[in-house]
């Protein structure tokens, strides 16, 4: 008894040890999304480059693809969109969507750095961006051809986060 | 010197009233404005963690606050609102967070260290209670006194 009572304070330690070992690496800003195994929300907005067209979430449906909430006033987004431009050329779907943005500014965008997006949502009033839980851009949803998302990842998508991380969750989707 | 101090307090107050962020809503009437404030109150900014939507400058915070307004005016009750928030970013938005497996921990772990740091000191207490109860062991038995004199005349004959 007393010898299992010394070895107590090395016990708590070693747990409050493996605890703080493990905050080394995650990463607060980080938040899980609420939405994954849900359904695309519902919307019906114009796209960037005709007011007329009208993309439903029904558009969206039939392939696995990423949909990517961009703007022109976020920083991070042109660092990613060279990245985007590749995935796009290798085949990767890719939708659009321009949130909270001016949209003479989203098409000076788009006809200066290559578009890689097949369809391009203008959320001028950030309402689908509400629905989707957006806190900042760019953020990348990953939907499966049912129009189930599947993943969301925040952030700048790099060639080596594409490698290490989405790649493969890309490939699964399509492989179903 | 008073001068001085004027200045510090004028300080202090100014940095008060710079907190919070300010809308310019119309209420129906008080308990609505109360409602209003206490729910962007509870909930958290998810851009900026550590701040709640009220206190948030962020384009997000202010996007939440307009929703929750809006909802308010077409006569949502509280659940509802924070349903929807709940929703859409998960968990995460709620100061106070539901009980449930994940939160299990967090809601009674106090508690449950609570009781134990009582046990462990009324263990400590009762066993010494029990010690000082029984008789004191520097008094010597008969055996032993006798023992002890011997052993002192001899030294001193």
């Amino acid at each position: 008894m007393k010898r299992l009572l010394m070895l107590l304070p090395l016990a708590i330690f070693l747990l409050v040890a493996v605890f703080l070992y493990r905050g080394l690496f995650l990463d607060p800003t980080e938040l899980p999304s609420a939405l994954i195994g849900k359904p695309l929300p519902s919307f019906s907005l114009p796209s960037v480059e005709d007011p007329q067209r009208v993309v439903t979430a029904e558009d969206i449906k039939g392939k696995p693809a990423l949909v990517n909430v961009w703007a022109t006033w976020c920083v991070a987004c042109k660092v990613e969109h060279p990245v985007l431009n590749k995935l796009a050329e290798q085949g990767v779907v890719i939708h659009g969507v321009n949130y909270k943005d001016d949209n003479a500014a989203a098409q000076k965008w788009l006809k200066d750095f290559h578009d890689p997006y097949q369809l391009n949502i203008r959320d001028e009033q950030g309402s689908l961006g509400l629905d989707l839980g957006v806190y900042g851009a760019p953020e990348t949803f990953f939907v499966d051809k049912q129009g189930i998302i599947r993943h969301k990842y925040v952030g700048v998508i790099d060639e080596r986060v594409w490698r290490e991380q989405l790649a493969a969750l890309y490939q699964q989707l399509v492989d179903e | 010197m008073k001068q001085l101090i004027q200045g510090l307090l004028l300080t202090l107050c100014l940095l008060g009233s710079a907190s919070a962020a300010i809308d310019a809503y119309e209420f129906k009437n008080e308990a609505e404005r109360e409602r209003y404030r206490t729910l962007v109150e509870e909930l958290r900014c998810p851009k900026c963690q550590n701040q709640n939507i009220a206190d948030s400058n962020a384009p997000i915070a202010m996007d939440l606050r307009r929703e929750i307004y809006r909802m308010l005016e077409e006569g949502q009750s509280n659940e509802q609102i924070v349903d929807y928030l709940v929703a859409r970013y998960g968990d995460f938005v709620l100061y106070k967070p539901p009980v449930n497996a994940k939160t299990l921990v967090l809601w009674y772990g106090p508690i449950v260290l609570l009781v134990i740091g009582f046990a462990v000191l009324a263990f400590i207490l009762i066993r010494r209670r029990r010690a000082s109860d029984k008789p004191a062991s520097n008094t010597l038995s008969e055996a032993e006194r006798e023992r002890l004199a011997t052993l002192l005349d001899r030294k001193d004959p």
